[in-house]
């Protein structure tokens, strides 16, 4: 009996069929599922696995993945803020809908998100043109693959400074206008910093969906080897080739990458708290 | 650096429907604490900001120091603001928070760390330099977020209602010690409350408010000995009003149980200030042979004083006031059948006013 | 406060009667059109694109684009996909809120980093641990073959896929606002009497319905239009085991563009009725907001949005 009550918490009846139902389902959908990638990745043996998991097309393919990601995700932290306040703070015709089309790339399937910049940005497209007679090309480049990539990321800043500017008391700025401070001098050095914690959490998050994302971006990159190859296709490509132990190792680094990124992203979270 | 305020009038709502002040006049003399004193609504804080700048009014006035400054932005009028819920850059250090108006002026390093570290010393939290405000008591907090007012020096200190959101005993601490910050400083300061035992101990003068008008303003002696109605009678020093007529040289008062001598007109109807301890209470002994008497409904021993309830014979009910020992003396206990005397009673015609 | 939704526009109010919270005109004007121009550029044409060469080689076109057999078979398939997926996901949503909200128990945290999993990683990896299960070389494949079902390059493994994919997006909706709204009402209901079902059924599903619902379309949004775990997953075999995404996929690839964006302007509509359905239900918790009460909450307003490994507070 005592066992019973240390174990559980909680007097609200129900706990044996949500915790039943819930591990279940957990198991069968999420940790088997995990636990043979993990396994297969043991199989293999240390010192394979490092030679699959490093070898320069796949090293070559993280470059390109991590790489475009971050920078992407840098971009969508500088807009994501001006986005933020400008949706929170002024009212202008039209407000309602921009601020229902942030999400857009979040409703919006990959492959259709995908088909549809590599048609903007091909050289006869409609942003695409322009950039090409400048002697920018951006399909079948890096650089498509980080148009792609901030398409994607546009939600996740704005959508996690907006709480916190709307929670932004008015009197700290009051006070920083008596004290004599413009606007900007109080943006820079009064509300700026209160936003941080969630300019980074946004920022981590954009960057962890970059590194995964499919979708949005095979069609634009063109997918050469070694140069503008992400690693989520060159996963896909050992796979269709029957390459077990290759996919599972790139799939290994990738994921050993998402753990670390959801670990950082729980730090900043617990950091931003601090100044709730 | 004298503030005066002209016919200011601010309105809110989509229609201008709110009236947040409604022609408001009054002067805060230099160097002395003007106390904007009011219950809540009154527009008391509506007041203060358009003195700072942090609303415009629609009409009228506000001069500083002789200067025009209706029309000059918030960041340009050198006043220092507390707000009551101290509103301090919480990302910022205690020292941060303080040189913060300094910085913005671009003064010298070395000029905000000694300003910083003198004001700090006059707030008494000298060695608090790096802690951050979520490290501090609401007392403390308040006291930084006044240190950082006063850093610019400026021209007037706004103070709204301060030790609103801090503990009585806290408060009553803060209290005292402004008033010696104050002597001080000798800065000019408006300080709002809704408190009226803050207003009367620490202000020189207080302009009292109700629904955005101002009801009287001068010393807090002429409001409490001379109040221009009854509500400004009640709101300071607690008065009840009593409406009676005169005979014979008295006015008395509900159905005669109390009454006070005047020099007026018989027939003459009157209204009384009186204050709980305005009345002097006498035991009856034996039959009741003037008058209808009074009883004593209920008494209660609150610290050095004894607070007597008294049911009056027209089924009103009077509250009185005495020290103990007098109390004592005279032997009052409840249900005691008692005669009543208005001591020191405003006695005047009634003036036309809504509570 | 109450949060995000009823705070909106708070600082414009302020603005108009706080002037010292005011930016400049000129420097607002600047700053909206910049941010309409980016958005613009971003959001508006990419998809702007999609009708218009949908449309590019005529109206009809288009809609034999629509109507052939394949296309309809992808569009079946996902609609099943979608009705199989979201439902279940429901269930599990809802009990898992329920569990992580109401109870404390040791290995809590641990559950719910693996709730959040499907978020932090790649949907191809998503994929291909069900391949590892499922597929030629997976560990149970002798079972299967013995049983003649297949998983991996058929219908269930795209439901399968499908299925982890999105069933955080309730989960973790549900959670948040149960969170937000305690179990105050639960425990009185208990003291009353109620039983378990009767709690859950009378007292809280009506107070977290507009979460549920919102959890629900997240949900169906992402199982309709999920492509990169479906894609490892699936045989690409035109007419079996296509759904939409994939069906454009294949039209692109045979440089069948009008047809490839016909079918992709469908899902693109999907795209914007979620949009409007989850901007109504926003609405809709905005009204029945009362003061403290969190109906659709700001949290879960920005997680649930995330596909994010975002954590819901305990």
């Amino acid at each position: 009996m005592s066992n019973r009550v240390f174990f559980k918490r909680g007097v609200l009846p129900g706990f044996g069929l949500s915790l039943g139902y819930t591990v279940l389902y957990l198991g069968l959908l999420v940790l088997l599922p995990l636990s043979a990638l993990i396994f297969r990745a043991f199989g293999l043996g240390f010192r394979e696995f490092i030679e699959v998991a490093t070898d320069p097309r796949a090293v070559a393919s993280y470059r390109l993945s991590f790489g475009a990601a971050f920078f992407a995700a840098l971009a969508n932290a500088v807009f994501g803020v001006l986005i933020a306040w400008v949706l929170t703070r002024y009212d202008f015709p039209g407000r309602r809908i921009a601020d229902a089309l942030v999400d857009l790339p979040f409703a919006l399937p990959t492959a259709v998100a995908g088909i549809a910049l590599t048609a903007v940005y091909s050289p006869n497209g409609w942003l695409g043109a322009p950039l090409t007679a400048l002697g920018l090309k951006v399909v079948f480049t890096p650089l498509g693959i980080f148009m792609a990539l901030m398409f994607i990321g546009v939600p996740f800043v704005v959508r996690t400074v907006q709480p916190v500017l709307e929670e932004i008391d008015p009197s700290v700025e009051e006070a920083a206008a008596v004290l004599g401070a413009g606007r900007l001098e109080t943006f820079v050095r009064v509300i700026l910093p209160t936003l941080m914690p969630a300019v980074l959490t946004g920022f981590a998050l954009a960057f962890a969906r970059g590194i995964g994302e499919y979708g949005s971006v095979v069609f634009i990159s063109g997918n050469m080897p070694m140069k503008t190859e992400i690693s989520p296709l060159l996963i896909v490509t050992k796979l269709e080739q029957y390459d077990y132990p290759g996919a599972t190792a790139i799939a290994c680094v990738l994921l050993g990458a998402s753990f670390l990124m959801l670990f950082v992203i729980n730090l900043l979270q617990r950091w931003s708290r601090r100044f709730a | 650096m004298s503030v005066k305020v002209r016919q200011v009038t601010k309105r809110f709502g989509l229609r201008g429907e709110v009236v947040g002040v409604n022609d408001v006049d009054f002067e805060a003399p230099e160097h002395a604490i003007t106390s904007l004193l009011g219950p809540s609504g009154s527009g008391k804080s509506t007041l203060l900001r358009i003195v700072a700048g942090l609303e415009v009014p629609d009409s009228g006035s506000v001069q500083i120091a002789g200067v025009d400054v209706t029309r000059i932005a918030v960041r340009r009028r050198e006043v220092g603001f507390v707000f009551q819920n101290y509103a301090l850059f919480r990302h910022m250090t205690v020292a941060e928070n303080v040189a913060f108006g300094l910085s913005v002026r671009k003064a010298a390093q070395s000029a905000i760390k000694e300003r910083v570290a003198e004001l700090l010393n006059l707030v008494q939290l000298g060695g608090y330099e790096r802690r951050f405000p979520d490290q501090l008591s609401g007392g403390q907090r308040q006291r930084v977020a006044l240190a950082r007012a006063m850093a610019t020096n400026p021209r007037v200190l706004l103070l709204d209602e301060p030790f609103g959101a801090l503990d009585t005993r806290v408060r009553v601490e803060l209290r005292e010690w402004l008033h010696r910050l104050h002597e001080k400083t000798q800065v000019t300061t408006l300080l709002v409350t809704h408190d009226q035992e803050e207003a009367l101990e620490l202000s020189e003068h207080v302009v009292l408010l109700r629904n955005g008008r101002v009801e009287q303003s001068g010393s807090p002696t002429e409001l409490y000995e001379n109040p221009a109605n009854g509500f400004v009678a009640s709101f300071l020093g607690g008065a009840k009003i009593l409406k009676g007529s005169v005979e014979r040289g008295r006015a008395s008062f509900a159905e005669q149980s109390l009454s006070t001598s005047v020099d007026l007109a018989d027939g003459a109807v009157v209204e009384a200030f009186v204050r709980p301890h305005d009345i002097g209470i006498e035991k009856i002994v034996g039959p009741a042979t003037v008058g209808q008497v009074a009883t004593v409904s209920r008494l209660v021993r609150v610290g050095s004083f004894v607070k007597l309830s008294i049911a009056l014979p027209d089924g009103d009910s009077i509250s009185v006031q005495m020290p103990r020992r007098e109390c004592d003396e005279r032997g009052l206990r409840e249900g005691d059948r008692v005669r009543l005397d208005l001591r020191d009673v405003k006695v005047a015609p009634p003036m036309d006013y809504v509570i | 406060m109450s949060g995000g939704i009823a705070g909106r526009l708070l600082a414009k109010e302020h603005g108009a009667l706080r002037p010292a919270l005011e930016e400049s005109a000129w420097v607002r004007r600047t700053l909206i059109g910049l941010t309409l121009i980016i958005m613009g550029v971003l959001l508006v044409v990419p998809l702007a694109v999609v009708f218009v060469t949908a449309f590019s080689k005529g109206i009809d076109a288009y809609f034999h684009a629509l109507i052939d057999p394949e296309t309809m078979n992808a569009v079946q398939l996902t609609l099943l996909t979608a009705g199989i997926a979201v439902p279940l996901n429901l269930a599990f949503g809802l009990a898992a809120a329920w569990l992580i909200s109401k109870y404390d128990f040791p290995g809590k945290s641990l559950l719910i980093t693996l709730i959040d999993l499907p978020f932090s990683v790649s949907p191809v990896i998503a994929g291909l641990i069900f391949v590892l299960l499922f597929g030629a070389r997976g560990w149970f494949h002798p079972l299967l073959a013995a049983w003649d079902l297949k998983i991996i390059f058929a219908v269930p493994g795209i439901v399968l896929a499908t299925t982890f994919i999105s069933f955080p997006l309730v989960a973790r909706e549900v959670l948040a606002v149960m969170q937000a709204q305690g179990s105050d009402e639960e425990e009185a209901a208990l003291t009353l009497g109620a039983s378990g079902w009767q709690i859950f059924r009378r007292i809280t599903l009506p107070k977290i319905k507009w979460g549920v619902l919102y959890g629900a379309i997240l949900c169906n949004a992402r199982s309709m239009g999920e492509f990169g775990a479906v894609s490892v997953v699936s045989g690409h075999v035109r007419g079996e085991t296509n759904t939409m995404p994939l069906h454009v996929e294949i039209l692109y690839g045979e440089y069948q563009f009008a047809a490839a964006f016909a079918v992709a302007s469908l899902l693109a509509l999907l795209a914007v009725f979620t949009l409007i359905l989850k901007h109504w239900v926003e609405w809709r918790a905005r009204q029945r907001l009362r003061g403290d009460e969190p109906v659709v909450t700001a949290t879960s307003q920005s997680a649930a949005l995330a596909p994010s490994v975002q954590r819901v507070s305990i």
